[in-house]
């Protein structure tokens, strides 16, 4: 056939091509061998890559870099909203080697994967002001003590309380569980429509983020300090069954196992939920007062309850770390360090209420008054435990959804489900 | 064919059942809005009334459309490639579809099976899982961020039905047309492109709506293959738009962007429906 | 492959062809169907050929425990990927995606076959406000797909408006159950019955309507003209439409893992699957073997349905031409 030819040419042009790409994939430097992190060099233009920007306030802080550096401007590159698009658009400019993307804006969650394959390049500690920042921030960009990425954004889980309702019976916040259940039974019955509690509990990272802070909260441990998952424990068990059980008892409503951040964010806002596990950003939407949110005003935050007192959250947020394959990282390395500064910072919270890395902005009395769970977030932040740093991060979460999923759903019992998802963290954590 | 018989013939009445087909026609027409009147509706509430229920929005509100048309989003301009990348598609898939089929309908030469099957067989696999192979390859021959990159990827999902569909057309085609046209003395070529082409018009104009609404709709592969935003296709920028929050995705804004990039799409199909009416007549099947 | 397509459509011998041209005629046919082999080589072939390299390695597994990073390149491990796909968990979620993707077809097809033909009828049928309800039939599949996945997660959540409309308590759609994989049915036959009614419209019209009067005059009822005149005359294209139907939803991607979520054992396909390993756990081996094992499966399905039947799905009418 006519075609034959060409086709065969195009296959192995096209082969080739494929080999050469995974070949530098995998070969371009090693900076394995020392612990000091390679040269960052190359002055000029380069890009930032990150979901968009939802308050056109990084446009600004990008012209106003742009206008004092002409010759080295950062050009915006905006992904999908979605956070899984997010990671495969970076994933496969990684894996094709393109130098397209430079700075990339990784969740924390990423930090293990994009290092270990060498997506991310190794960053030198002494360039940074990393005394300034929030130590468990920070801890979030390291990968076996050596850092690659910069902290810019943090977050950590807060519990939502209808104050207005726990002032009427006279409750207080309830710092442990046993205090929420009382609360909610003290409550609830009176306030049809009312439910007692949800988080995020559709089957999503949400979910990994919401069962880790159950277990860590009951004292235990999804994957232990030296690596090695310890999941099938007692305290795990009764974190577990902290959300298996209120799904079964009705503190947990059956409609929460399909919440996302918003679809619970539009529940709490519309009076249905006593008590709501939820990031910061909730916190300016449900008092704005144009009518969208029944709650204004009639609500506060408290840190997150736990089995014997206070848990712990689930660290969240995002740092800046400069692709292998960009050209030009003397520039990044300078535009981060400008990113992180805290006057961007300040900037940052005022315009967009993200939450910030650098420590001090936490107790500075204008900024509580403008945003008055400051002073919990910090809490929550400094006593927040992340999450598994392994290689196989996606794989982690999949399985931890799986066994929280089916657990909560009843399909399987608690018990069961850490067992088996034990036998399966030990598989992807091992070597 | 089956030869109709005749059954013990009634009398022609306009039964009591007159209505039925109207009623008939009346729900599927109502199955098939009534999810695009809840996209419309949503589009046309204020953002803080988008919970609602209530079958009317009230009040209107244009917010939405306010929203998706901010300088900012570049959606006209992806509106623009849209029409561009499933234009050109559309005009290449159906000049090489139509030389392709008449071969494989016509022709007689050898292979012709194995042609057909291997058209059909690239319809076998997992367009997903072309993705990251594509990617390298486009990044390999410099493609990244060009429309090729987009209109190329179309054109291979979209050809082996084209193919397939306009093949069976022009095999319901009667020979002796043509060959009453090469006895007149046209040549093969004159007489596929004055007596079969006109004849064949629905088919090939159903092709073309359906091979400009999958161009339209492509999702992943312009999302992977561009990252310009000057490029970016109104699919993909809608996928973008933003709320207020990280976490908030903008549902009316989406739908008003939904309503958008689907109205032409049918006034398009609207319009193409007429030219297959006006083919037949012109025509004249035998 | 080559006997995907039944008997050689050769209903008569080009006898009338003068001999000298036999040859020009292969040549001709070479030209006219290589810019389409080319295109579908470009596009398609490369990524074949690489995913059958690929289903027979696995990228090495551990980390360096010095510097955490991970060890490079791929080992070859035979067919692994193609056994490990039967075996333990993974083998477990394999075979239920298997059966998802295989009921999604049969159901979902079977539903679209009926209502695009229904749906091109009436937009074949001559009545006032025509071209309003063949605009309405057709909105649907204009929908972009990216859309309608969002439009159906906001009708079937639990708040939604399918709920509203709905007695009782409210469904929770959207977790993993038999209502999800109704959810994705719904959906799915809404978006793409128009499809088919669209092609079998486009064979209606080519019918003339001398057929029907004939038939009229030897006194057939509707019913009866509709089975042995309508239904046999639009088969080719029917058959086509319902090919590539099957062929699209076997491969069916978008609307389970938008609309539902992936991770859910009611509505996980194997192209879902395939993408998970993929693109999010970085596995492209067994991503691969998936990927393959699918492309086998849609072939042996083609396969059985142009034998049992539309053997002449291209043939389909020399004969009656002649």
């Amino acid at each position: 056939m006519v075609t034959q030819g060409r086709v065969k040419r195009a296959v192995a042009v096209a082969a080739a091509l494929a080999l050469g790409v995974s070949a530098c994939g995998s070969e371009t430097e090693s900076p394995g061998q020392s612990t000091a992190p390679p040269a960052l060099d190359g002055v000029g233009p380069i890009t930032l890559v990150t979901g968009k920007d939802t308050s056109g306030n990084l446009q600004n802080q990008l012209d106003g870099w742009n206008a004092a550096h002409p010759d080295q401007k950062v050009t915006l590159i905006e992904l999908p909203e979605d956070a899984d698009a997010q990671r495969q658009q970076m994933v496969q400019n990684a894996q094709t080697g393109s130098d397209t993307y430079t700075v990339l804006n990784l969740d924390v969650v990423w930090t293990a994967e994009f290092a270990a394959n060498q997506w991310v390049t190794q960053l030198p500690e002494s360039e940074f002001p990393l005394d300034k920042l929030l130590p468990a921030t920070v801890e979030t960009a390291k990968y076996f003590k050596r850092l690659y990425g910069i902290p810019v954004a943090s977050d950590g889980g807060l519990l939502y309380y209808r104050k207005d309702l726990l002032d009427a019976a006279g409750v207080q916040p309830p710092t442990t569980w046993a205090e929420l259940d009382a609360a909610c039974a003290k409550i609830v019955p009176a306030n049809p429509g009312l439910s007692c509690y949800a988080g995020q509990f559709e089957k999503y990272e949400g979910l990994t983020v919401n069962f880790s802070e159950a277990v860590n909260s009951a004292g235990g441990e999804v994957v232990g300090e030296d690596g090695k998952p310890v999941v099938n424990s007692e305290n795990a068990k009764k974190g577990l069954d902290f959300l298996v059980e209120g799904v079964k008892s009705g503190r947990i409503p059956q409609k929460a196992r399909t919440f996302k951040e918003e679809e619970g964010r539009r529940a709490f806002q519309a009076g249905e939920l006593l008590f709501h596990r939820q990031w910061p950003y909730q916190y300016a939407e449900a008092n704005a007062t144009d009518g969208s949110s029944a709650v204004a005003g009639k609500f506060a935050v408290a840190p997150l309850p736990g089995l014997d007192g206070l848990g712990a959250s689930t660290l969240g947020g995002h740092n800046y770390a400069i692709s292998s394959f960009a050209k030009n990282k003397k520039t990044a390395l300078d535009f981060i360090k400008h990113m992180v500064d805290e006057k961007q910072q300040r900037e940052n919270l005022e315009k967009t209420s993200i939450a910030p890395t650098w420590a001090s902005l936490y107790d500075e009395q204008a900024l509580i008054e403008k945003f008055p769970y400051l002073t919990e977030l910090k809490t929550s932040i400094e006593k927040a435990k992340k999450r598994p740093a392994v290689v196989k991060y996606q794989e982690v979460s999949s399985a931890i959804q799986e066994a929280a999923y089916s657990a909560m759903s009843g399909t399987t019992s608690s018990a069961d489900a850490l067992a088996k998802l034990q036998t399966r963290l030990e598989e992807l954590t091992k070597g | 064919m089956t030869a109709t018989q005749t059954s013990p013939a009634k009398p022609k009445t306009r039964g009591r059942w007159w209505w039925a087909p109207y009623l008939g026609i009346a729900a599927i027409v109502v199955y098939c809005l009534a999810p695009f009147y809840w996209m419309l509706v949503s589009s046309l509430r204020r953002t803080n009334d988008i919970f609602d229920s209530a079958p009317l929005p009230s009040p209107v509100s244009l917010d939405s459309y306010g929203a998706a048309f901010a300088p900012g989003n570049g959606f006209v301009r992806s509106l623009g490639n849209s029409f561009f990348v499933a234009g050109t598609t559309t005009a290449l898939v159906l000049i090489i579809g139509i030389l392709t089929a008449y071969a494989l309908a016509r022709l007689d030469f050898r292979f012709k099976n194995v042609v057909l099957a291997i058209i059909i067989t690239t319809s076998m696999f997992p367009g997903i899982s072309l993705l990251v192979p594509l990617l390298e390859l486009f990044s390999g021959i410099g493609w990244i961020n060009t429309y090729q990159a987009m209109i190329v990827p179309s054109m291979s999902f979209a050809l082996p039905l084209a193919v397939w569909n306009l093949t069976a057309f022009f095999r319901q085609m009667p020979l002796e047309l043509e060959e009453a046209a090469q006895i007149d003395g046209c040549t093969p070529a004159q007489a596929f492109r004055k007596v079969i082409l006109p004849l064949a018009a629905p088919g090939v104009f159903t092709t073309a709506i359906i091979t400009f609404i999958a161009a339209w709709n492509e999702f992943i592969i312009a999302l992977s293959v561009v990252n310009q935003r000057e490029l970016k296709t109104a699919p993909v920028i809608t996928s973008q738009f933003t709320g207020s929050t990280a976490f908030d995705s903008p549902f009316g804004t989406q739908m008003a962007a939904g309503v958008i990039v689907t109205i032409p799409l049918v006034i398009l199909v609207l319009l193409f429906q007429r030219r297959i009416v006006a083919g037949l007549t012109a025509g004249g099947v035998k | 492959m080559a006997t995907l397509i039944d008997a050689p459509i050769t209903p008569e011998p080009p006898a009338k062809a003068p001999v000298g041209r036999k040859a020009g005629v292969g040549r001709l046919a070479a030209l006219l169907v290589s810019p389409t082999l080319l295109v579908l080589g470009l596009v398609v072939a490369y990524p074949i050929v690489s995913a059958l390299r690929l289903a027979f390695y696995q990228r090495n597994d551990g980390v360096d425990p010095e510097t955490g990073l991970r060890l490079t390149g791929d080992r070859f491990v035979g067919i692994d990927n193609f056994t490990d796909m039967f075996v333990g968990d993974a083998g477990e979620r394999f075979r239920n995606a298997l059966l998802n993707t295989t009921t999604f077809t049969i159901v979902a097809v079977s539903l679209e076959v009926v209502l695009g033909i229904l749906m091109a009828l009436v937009m074949h049928k001559a009545f006032k406000g025509r071209a309003l309800v063949r605009a309405s039939i057709l909105v649907p599949w204009a929908v972009p797909t990216a859309i309608a996945g969002l439009l159906w997660r906001w009708i079937f959540q639990a708040d939604g408006v399918a709920n509203d409309l709905l007695p009782g308590d409210p469904v929770l759609w959207t977790t993993d159950g038999i209502q999800a994989w109704f959810a994705v049915i719904i959906a799915d036959t809404w978006k793409t019955a128009p499809f088919i009614g669209l092609l079998v419209l486009a064979g209606l019209q080519v019918i003339s309507n001398e057929v029907y009067e004939a038939a009229k005059l030897d006194g057939a009822s509707p019913w009866k003209t509709f089975w042995s005149i309508t239904l046999p005359l639009v088969k080719p294209t029917l058959m086509v439409a319902v090919l590539f139907r099957i062929l699209d939803t076997l491969r069916m991607f978008d609307l389970p893992y938008t609309l539902i979520g992936p991770g859910k054992n009611a509505t996980d396909t194997v192209t879902v699957i395939a993408f998970e390993e993929a693109v999010k756990f970085g596995k492209y081996g067994p991503a691969s073997a998936y990927a393959i094992f699918l492309f086998l499966y849609v072939a042996v399905v083609a396969f059985v349905f142009v034998r049992l039947l539309g053997a002449d799905v291209v043939g389909a009418r020399s004969g009656r031409n002649r």
